[in-house]
């Protein structure tokens, strides 16, 4: 690979992490602990809204950003035709 | 069947179980010793990360620590899983880019000087060294609990087993008896929790379960707000763990503290490729979530159960407390443990369990009802989970299975910790430092005796808990926190971060953190010798020490950053280093 298309692959990369980590930061700091007391006059079931993304919804959210950035750099790597291994 | 039977034969199997694994799986060079060659499948990896990750205190502590701290409790949930999102995104796939065997010889290429290994090899030590200790003790208590050994003889054959798969297989042998332990300590757990969900909400899914209505029609929940309040308590869902500011700090420290832990690290080292390093964070966070989404339910519910059993009746009532002579079988065998205590402080016979911290309500209750006091004077959160399923009538190979899980969870952990100090000594201090010539094959010899040290050692400070072996999420995730994680992000991020910037900000990081902790905790723990009582009135904006991590990450980065500027640039050929862990080829 050539020096740029390794700075054009990483500056991707870097995109692609700064909006994985902004989904991260408002499920768990954002919905779970700052804004639980708002969220938390919404109720789902038996659960209030705040308390639910602090203890359930927060995790489930985690697992799929990881799928989703997986998904993604491996599509990156396709495009850059990195083959490892 | 008879419980002691059941128990000793459920244990007896899954124990057979690793000492086969440990026969099949030997490791005969330093590539299978310290990364099981390098070709572990991500699924498998994923669940032996798993393992690896849920210690004795996710399976036995945890469930406990939420039914006492309810929406407190969060932290821990978010931040032992959040961590994950920062290891597939900012560490596994560039530490097994750079392809190598340990965490310290990272910190010591990238920033290419011994003394930052050598730093990082204390970090990791004296880290992974208190984790274990709490393994080698959950290990002992099972033991003594359920199999009526005695506490030392638990640990030594805890111990044993550690040794036969660790010695002989090193990551190999961990990597597949993780797996198996995996299987045990994730299908105890849930089927517990699947009966109780079912007894109380009769939805048989416990994340489901836990936002259900009860046969009553009220929702489980707005059940346990209820019938905790009524006896002074917080209310369930919206009690915190200190401020704002210290749950937002809390939940950090122990995100980044999970991404900077080097056991949990170097299992990313196992897999063939960059793409399986980022698919092994995916497949270990959901084999983790299914019982960190789990555990809550089994907190709620187990809360909601141990009150249901004691007050019977209305609050206040004459008869509405049960009665000390009719209390359960399960009831006796906690008190023998003296995990469980009850004191008739006003002499009715009945038990009165409230929260008598609460001014108000004590005053109520002693003016209104007689009651003079707490009598439940001790409820040990960790019984949580081990006395759910006697609370709750279950069949006695439930309980069983639950003492293998927990015993699983407990050697999984040890097993990986002891890898990572073993690797250590042999890879970064041995090879690495005082002896580089050293044959391959005379370094997975001293591998193996430096991992059999290390048993050696842990089982002794079982044995004889130093005081820090209270502080496994202060030390050990402020540690890794403070020193580790942030060494890595500057070591993959900033290229312009040079080695004695590294080494100041590490050295900054750690020891603010530490003389913190030891401010409020005492010298390592030791009685008497804290500056300040651990209170919030004395802690800085309310930020506790187990919460202080974070900031002494902050600080890190500060002076690296600072350091940096003032000092020579990192050399050419490093920063093409960090070019090439970068880009996966």
């Amino acid at each position: 690979m050539t020096q740029k298309n390794k700075q054009a692959y990483w500056k991707e990369n870097l995109r692609l992490i700064a909006i994985c980590l902004a989904i991260w930061f408002i499920v768990s700091y954002g919905f779970g602990i700052l804004l639980v007391e708002p969220l938390n006059t919404i109720s789902i079931g038996g659960y209030k809204l705040g308390f639910w993304f602090a203890q359930q919804g927060s995790i489930i959210v985690f697992l799929f950003i990881i799928v989703f950035y997986t998904v993604m750099m491996n599509k990156l790597d396709r495009k850059y035709k990195i083959k490892e291994g | 069947m008879d419980l002691q039977f059941l128990t000793y034969s459920i244990v007896g199997l899954s124990f057979a179980l690793y000492i086969g694994i440990a026969i099949w799986a030997r490791a005969s060079n330093t590539s299978e010793f310290y990364i099981a060659g390098g070709n572990v499948h991500p699924v498998a990896n994923g669940m032996a990360t798993a393992a690896d990750w849920m210690s004795a205190a996710s399976f036995i502590s945890m469930a406990g620590l939420i039914a006492f701290n309810g929406y407190g409790a969060s932290v821990f949930l978010m931040g032992w899983t959040g961590g994950y999102v920062l290891l597939a995104l900012l560490i596994a796939p560039y530490m097994r880019k750079f392809g190598k065997y340990t965490v310290p010889e990272f910190i010591g290429e990238r920033f290419y000087s011994k003394t930052a290994r050598i730093v990082a090899v204390i970090c990791l030590i004296f880290a992974s060294i208190t984790y274990v200790i709490g393994q080698m003790k959950g290990i002992g208590v099972a033991f003594s609990r359920f199999l009526e050994t005695s506490y030392e003889m638990g640990l030594f054959i805890g111990m044993g087993i550690v040794f036969i798969y660790a010695v002989l297989g090193g990551m190999k042998g961990i990597t597949y008896t993780q797996i198996a332990q995996y299987v045990i300590l994730i299908f105890a757990y849930t089927m517990t929790a699947i009966f109780i969900s079912l007894q109380l909400t009769g939805n048989p899914i416990p994340q489901l379960g836990l936002g259900s209505a009860m046969a009553d029609g009220t929702y489980l929940l707005d059940k346990l707000d209820q019938v905790i309040v009524d006896l002074g308590f917080m209310q369930y869902t919206t009690q915190t763990m200190g401020n704002t500011l210290n749950m937002f700090m809390f939940t950090l420290s122990l995100m980044i503290g999970t991404a900077g832990l080097p056991h949990v690290i170097i299992r990313f080292f196992t897999v063939p490729t960059v793409a399986d390093a980022r698919a092994t964070a995916g497949w270990a966070l959901l084999f983790i979530a299914v019982l960190y989404t789990t555990a809550p339910a089994v907190g709620a519910m187990a809360r909601l159960n141990l009150m249901n059993t004691i007050q019977t009746g209305e609050v206040g009532t004459e008869d509405g407390n049960l009665v000390y002579e009719e209390r359960p079988q399960w009831f006796k065998n906690w008190e023998i443990t003296g995990l469980l205590k009850f004191e008739d402080k006003n002499d009715d016979g009945r038990i009165q369990y409230y929260n008598d911290q609460n001014e108000e309500f004590a005053a109520k209750a002693e003016a209104e009802y007689g009651w003079k006091g707490n009598e439940m004077v001790k409820v040990d959160r960790d019984i949580i989970v081990l006395a759910n399923p006697e609370i709750a009538n279950l069949p006695n190979w439930v309980i069983a299975l639950i003492v293998a899980g927990g015993l699983a969870a407990a050697l999984s952990t040890a097993a990986g910790l002891l890898l990572a100090i073993a690797s250590a000594i042999s890879h970064d201090l041995l090879r690495g430092v005082f002896t580089p010539n050293m044959s391959e094959k005379s370094e997975l010899m001293a591998g193996r005796l430096a991992m059999g040290g290390a048993i050696a050692v842990a089982g002794y400070l079982g044995l004889h808990p130093p005081g820090f072996a209270a502080g496994t999420v202060a030390i050990a995730f402020g540690l890794a926190a403070s020193s580790i994680f942030p060494a890595l992000m500057m070591g993959i991020f900033m290229k312009n971060i040079n080695r004695t910037a590294a080494i100041t900000g590490m050295i900054a990081g750690l020891t603010i953190t530490l003389l913190y902790v030891f401010q409020h905790k005492g010298l390592f723990f030791i009685p008497g010798t804290a500056f300040l009582g651990d209170m919030e009135a004395n802690w800085f904006l309310g930020i506790s020490p187990n919460a202080f991590g974070s900031v002494g990450a902050i600080v890190n980065f500060a002076v690296a950053i600072l350091v940096s500027k003032i000092t020579a640039p990192t050399p050419d050929h490093i920063k093409r280093m960090v070019d090439d862990i970068r880009v996966p080829s």
